[in-house]
């Protein structure tokens, strides 16, 4: 089935929802922080220690990232290739935006700050819990979470990042609901709600870091 | 007017093409695009030069053979307009204009200007019909009334003219605009919708075997369609082509 | 004389046709099998006939010069289809339908014919719709009929104004269905260059793909000509830039008449002409009228202000204008008849009242009806009746909404906002009644070999009624040829394939590649377009919207030298083995300068007016037309003899049962 166009781009678009889904959950964990301590490590201390989570929905969040980027690049070669001759002259700005033509550059950016970002949570955590099989500390998470936002380069690079990935919501998140069909007369109200998303909880992962940058 | 004409030259689809300058003076303004063509190749004509090959055939903007890249955009800078509708009042005296064929790997060139676009002709041999004999009884045409909106929706998609502005314009060299129109225009109709299934299925199959581009949203189809078939109409076919997989 | 027998069957009118398809001769479907048709061309009429003959079970080749059948120029029509369905209830009939066209086209047409064609009418809308295509409905989702052309009844059917768009894309999927099912051999970029007897009989055509300029040979059982009307042999009309005469005078050559060749029909609103560099005209829908009040100014003075730029129309009072159909013709006004309101404006050029700065142009102004429609709203809602801007801004929205798309494409072409100041429009060569001669069964004076659609002459006598072209054509596509033709074939059931080896192929193909090659090495001085708009121009000044003997006799002396020149002196350049679009030019051309003395030949022997043929000799005192019908009332249809000059003249007297010849008046 994945290999017709558009069952492609249905898998793009359903592998992106799911991510959202998954933004959105993390965000509001994170934004926890911000009120509480005591709540923001309660929560974190179920994820990190549920079987259901780390042994089940971790794996398929990793695979969804995963797919979600290897279709990506994978249609980005086929597009690429599509047209084997290229234009001298070829005014793309003149009828789609920048962010529509260039995901796979916003979408670059934010895998590399996925990198950053296991480097910085995922591997000490695995490291944590399953190499070096540490007492488990219920209060640690939010020490650790403040801890990271000391240094006012990684802040700026975290907010960097989070900036493609509300450029890559802008696009994307209204692109796949048309990728699955979906378009009607509530359409205009759905793509003001995804454009709206797609700015707010950007704009509120980098308010966290700053919070905790200034209050640290 | 005088410009400067960038012109892709290739002789045939074998030999490979280049970029080639030429000057034109005296240009009119009330002109159309292809008239100016016509002078040029006039010009070239008398020089002993080859006149640049280019599809055209109505010239008022409905048999959709004219097809050129214009400054970097299919049919010109213009909206809603072919290239034959487009009007050298559009441009300025002393203006260059960079001209190319639509590409695609899916539209080779033919020569200079003019390229195969039989793949759309592919696609609609997959499916894009109603298979309904001529027999001189069918069914009285006013037996199935039809919504005036489903109706209206149905001839707006069908007024696709197949120029294959879609494709040239999409960074990806996608067909999505215009296949949709079809499938969208037998999808709102009842007499289509008995074969719905399998024609929505073909077609797209035929479409990947073309070697178009995938469809990534951009919009830039309906921005430079010259008949304004809009983007609903992708969102319809997926919508049938995810229902026709799951009915197989 | 014997040729020309038209094969009307016995009977009363209404029974023919049924009576017909009882009697004659049918091929089996076993049999269907072993016969190939070729098909030139894919028009309504090429692509409707194409398909059905697949569906029967026929093995079918077509042929298109353009990239793709769709492209054929049926697509451009605009207005509608008729049909006699009486859906209104307004009256209308098979009859009725019959009746109209007879008159308008000016007794000049066969009535048998014209008969079947109101007959079969019916069962198009039926097939279109049934085929999908999304024709205009109303709230109740049922189908919308618009008046047209002046008739008493609301029989158009219509797709917004793209009617003729939506009924090709019907025929052409149906004839993708039969590609793809292998039934029919779809040959895009191939032009017809020559047509092969074989035993007085047609078996094949000889052809030149126009991307690798290969000559080939194809071989059929029978050959259809599909191929279009030959009105750019004035170079400008509102045809495609391709549409040429070349295969229905490749036939012609071949022994098949030509007929009526002088009926044309000149539509009276088009855009002008802007310039020398003019490539093509532009329709304005006929419906226009309704609305649009002709003028021009009454003082010269004004004109010459006008085209100097140092008065606008709007300037003009009342009592300086001349609406001249009005004051000509007060019963119709500015609704006569195409040929009338197209004589009517070259009538007031021709005096030196022409608007713009060639003096090519009249004016259809909308203000009053902007003010009329204005008022009318203003009232209905309950607002200031004398507010100006008010009733201006209501009454340009009635009109928008009426012809909104017409003034955006009058804008896009001419710069110029029609709400504010009125068009400029002015009749040009639109359609052509004449063409090739068929019998009933719409085959040539070529066994085997037959022409339907525009290409053939049958329906529309001496002026085709709005509406009716896309009607015809899809009725001999899918209803009459595919039945017809049959009796024919019946006879070739035991032929087997016919083999392009033959002498005659060989000597037909040896002729087609003499003479690319003889253009190719002419390196002449003058390019193919240069001939071509000088043919244009005789065409238009001595045989276009009146004619005399003098213009006409001038005008064969013209073409012949400037067709000796264009021999002589062409140049055409590349090769002949490449896709080369001046060669394929040359050759239409030349097809087009001898039709063009054929045709002045005929407007020159036919001295009375009738239809879109107005002869300034044959007119009443006031200046309208006068037919002569004691004299005239038959079919010129013309035999080639080596040159257009010597064709001779074989008459086809016209024979009215049914219907009582009248005068047709306007006053």
């Amino acid at each position: 089935m994945i290999s017709s166009t558009i069952a492609r781009k249905v898998a793009m678009a359903l592998s992106g929802l799911f991510l959202i889904l998954f933004l959105g959950q993390h965000f509001t964990i994170n934004m926890t922080s911000v009120f509480s301590e005591r709540i923001f490590n309660l929560i974190s201390h179920f994820m990190g220690n549920n079987p259901l989570v780390q042994f089940v929905l971790q794996p398929i969040l990793i695979f969804g990232v995963l797919f979600h980027f290897i279709m990506g690049l994978v249609l980005e070669y086929q597009n690429s290739r599509s047209r084997r001759i290229k234009y001298v002259s070829y005014k793309g700005s003149a009828n789609a935006s920048w962010v529509s033509r260039n995901m796979i550059i916003s979408g670059v950016v934010i895998l590399s700050f996925l990198g950053l970002h296991f480097y910085d949570f995922w591997v000490p955590e695995i490291n944590y819990k399953y190499v070096e099989f540490l007492p488990e500390d219920p209060d640690r998470y939010f020490e650790e979470l403040v801890h990271k936002f000391h240094s006012p380069v990684r802040v700026s690079l975290y907010a960097l990042s989070f900036v493609f990935l509300a450029l890559h919501l802008y696009h994307g998140f209204a692109s796949s609901f048309q990728s699955l069909g979906f378009n009607n007369k509530y359409s205009r109200g759905l793509k003001w709600f995804t454009v709206a998303f797609s700015w707010v909880i950007p704009a509120g992962f980098i308010f966290i870091a700053i919070f905790h940058h200034l209050n640290g | 007017m005088n410009l400067t004409l960038k012109i892709w030259r290739q002789a045939n689809a074998k030999a490979k093409g280049e970029m080639v300058t030429y000057s034109i003076s005296d240009v009119s303004p009330d002109m159309s695009f292809l008239e100016m063509m016509d002078m040029h190749n006039e010009l070239l004509i008398d020089r002993g030069e080859d006149p640049v090959a280019f599809d055209h055939d109505c010239r008022e903007g409905i048999c959709g053979m004219c097809s050129m890249f214009i400054n970097g955009e299919a049919h010109g800078p213009d909206r809603l307009v072919t290239t034959c509708q487009l009007h050298m009042r559009k441009f300025k005296d002393g203006d260059t204009l960079t001209i190319e064929p639509f590409r695609a790997n899916a539209f080779p060139v033919i020569k200079d200007l003019a390229v195969d676009r039989s793949a759309f002709d592919r696609i609609q041999q997959a499916g894009g019909f109603v298979s309904v004999n001529t027999s001189g009884n069918t069914q009285d045409a006013n037996a199935i009334p039809i919504d005036k909106h489903d109706a209206d929706k149905a001839f707006d998609a069908a007024t696709c003219i197949g120029c294959g502005a879609c494709v040239a314009s999409c960074k990806n060299a996608s067909a999505m605009l215009f296949v949709s129109a079809k499938v969208s225009q037998y999808a709102l109709l009842p007499q289509g919708k008995i074969e719905a299934t399998d024609r929505v299925l073909n077609m797209v199959n035929q479409m990947d075997e073309e070697g178009f581009g995938n469809c990534t949203n951009t919009g830039a189809c309906e921005v430079e369609c010259p008949k304004g078939i809009s983007l609903e109409n992708i969102a319809r076919m997926n919508r049938e082509y995810l229902t026709a997989s799951l009915k197989d | 004389m014997a040729k020309l027998d038209s094969k009307i069957p016995q009977g009363s009118l209404s029974e023919k046709w049924t009576n017909h398809k009882s009697n004659i001769n049918l091929v089996s479907p076993a049999n269907k099998r072993m016969i190939d048709v070729i098909v030139v061309g894919t028009g309504l009429a090429g692509a409707s006939a194409s398909a059905t003959l697949a569906e029967l079970g026929y093995n079918v080749k077509t042929f298109c010069f353009q990239d793709s059948p769709r492209r054929a120029h049926s697509i451009a029509a605009q207005g509608g289809i008729n049909a006699a369905k009486n859906y209104q209830g307004d009256g209308d009939s098979t009859y009725r339908l019959f009746y109209d066209t007879i008159k308008g086209g000016d007794y000049r047409s066969r009535e048998s014919n014209v008969y079947r064609l109101a007959e079969v009418s019916t069962n198009i809308i039926d097939q279109c719709v049934a085929q999908g295509v999304p024709f205009a409905r109303d709230y109740g989702g049922l189908l919308d009929n618009r008046s047209f052309g002046g008739v008493l009844v609301s029989r158009t059917f219509y797709a917004k104004g793209q009617t003729g768009q939506q009924l090709l894309l019907g025929a052409y999927s149906a004839m993708n269905r039969q590609i793809g099912r292998g039934k029919i051999k779809m040959y895009n970029r191939h032009e017809m260059m020559d047509l092969v007897l074989i035993d007085g009989k047609a078996r094949g055509i000889i052809t030149r793909n126009l991307v690798s300029g290969e000559i080939e040979r194809h071989s059929a059982h029978a050959v259809v000509i599909a191929s279009g009307g030959y009105g750019n042999v004035f170079f400008l009309s509102t045809n495609a830039m391709g549409s040429n005469v070349s295969a229905t005078w490749k036939i012609h050559k071949r022994g098949a008449y030509f007929a009526n060749p002088c009926f044309t029909q000149i539509h009276p609103t088009c855009i002008p002409v802007s310039g020398e560099h003019q490539s093509k005209l532009t329709l304005m829908s006929e419906s226009l009228r309704n609305d649009g009040r002709i003028w021009v100014p009454k003082r010269i003075e004004d004109v010459k202000a006008i085209r100097e730029g140092k008065l606008q129309p709007t300037e003009i009072a009342e009592e300086d204008r001349d609406y001249y159909l009005e004051r000509r013709y007060p019963a119709f006004g500015n609704l006569v008849p195409r040929d009338v309101a197209s004589r009517a404006a070259k009538e007031r050029c021709d005096a030196g009242f022409g608007v713009n700065k060639t003096g090519e142009a009249v004016y259809l102004d909308f203000a009053d009806a902007i003010l009329r429609y204005g008022k009318e709203q203003a009232h209905v809602k309950g607002w200031d009746e004398s507010d100006t801007v008010l009733v201006k801004k209501l009454g340009q929205e009635v009109v928008r909404a009426k012809y909104g798309n017409l003034f955006q494409m009058y804008e896009k072409i001419v710069d110029q906002d029609p709400y504010e100041t009125p068009m400029m429009i002015y009749p040009a060569v639109h359609y052509t009644m004449g063409g090739v001669w068929v019998d009933y069964n719409l085959m040539t004076s070529i066994p085997g070999c037959y022409a339907i659609g525009e290409a053939n002459f049958s329906d529309h006598g001496a002026n085709r009624l709005g509406a009716s072209a896309l009607m015809q054509g899809l009725a001999d596509g899918y209803f009459v040829l595919p039945y017809t033709i049959g009796d024919y074939l019946a006879d070739d059931i035991r032929t087997g394939t016919i083999s392009t080896d033959s002498p005659e192929f060989e000597a037909a193909e040896k002729e087609v590649k003499q003479r690319l090659e003889a253009f190719i090495n002419n390196k002449g001085k003058h390019s193919v377009d240069y001939y071509h708009r000088k043919l244009g121009k005789i065409m238009w000044d001595k045989c276009g919207m009146s004619r005399n003997e003098k213009d006409l006799k001038e005008a064969l002396r013209d073409i012949k030298a400037l067709r000796e020149d264009f021999y002589k002196n062409v140049n055409v350049p590349g090769v002949t083995n490449e896709f080369n679009e001046q060669l394929a030019k040359a050759g239409r051309v030349a097809d087009f300068l001898e039709l063009g003395e054929l045709f002045a030949k005929d407007a020159l022997e036919r001295t009375e007016s009738c239809g879109g043929h107005f002869r300034e000799e044959s007119q009443t005192p006031e200046g309208e037309a006068l037919r002569d019908d004691k004299n005239f009332t038959f079919v010129s249809a013309w035999e080639h003899k080596g040159e257009p000059s010597k064709a001779k003249l074989h008459k086809e007297v016209l024979n009215y049962e049914e219907i009582e010849v009248k005068t047709r008046s306007y006053k």
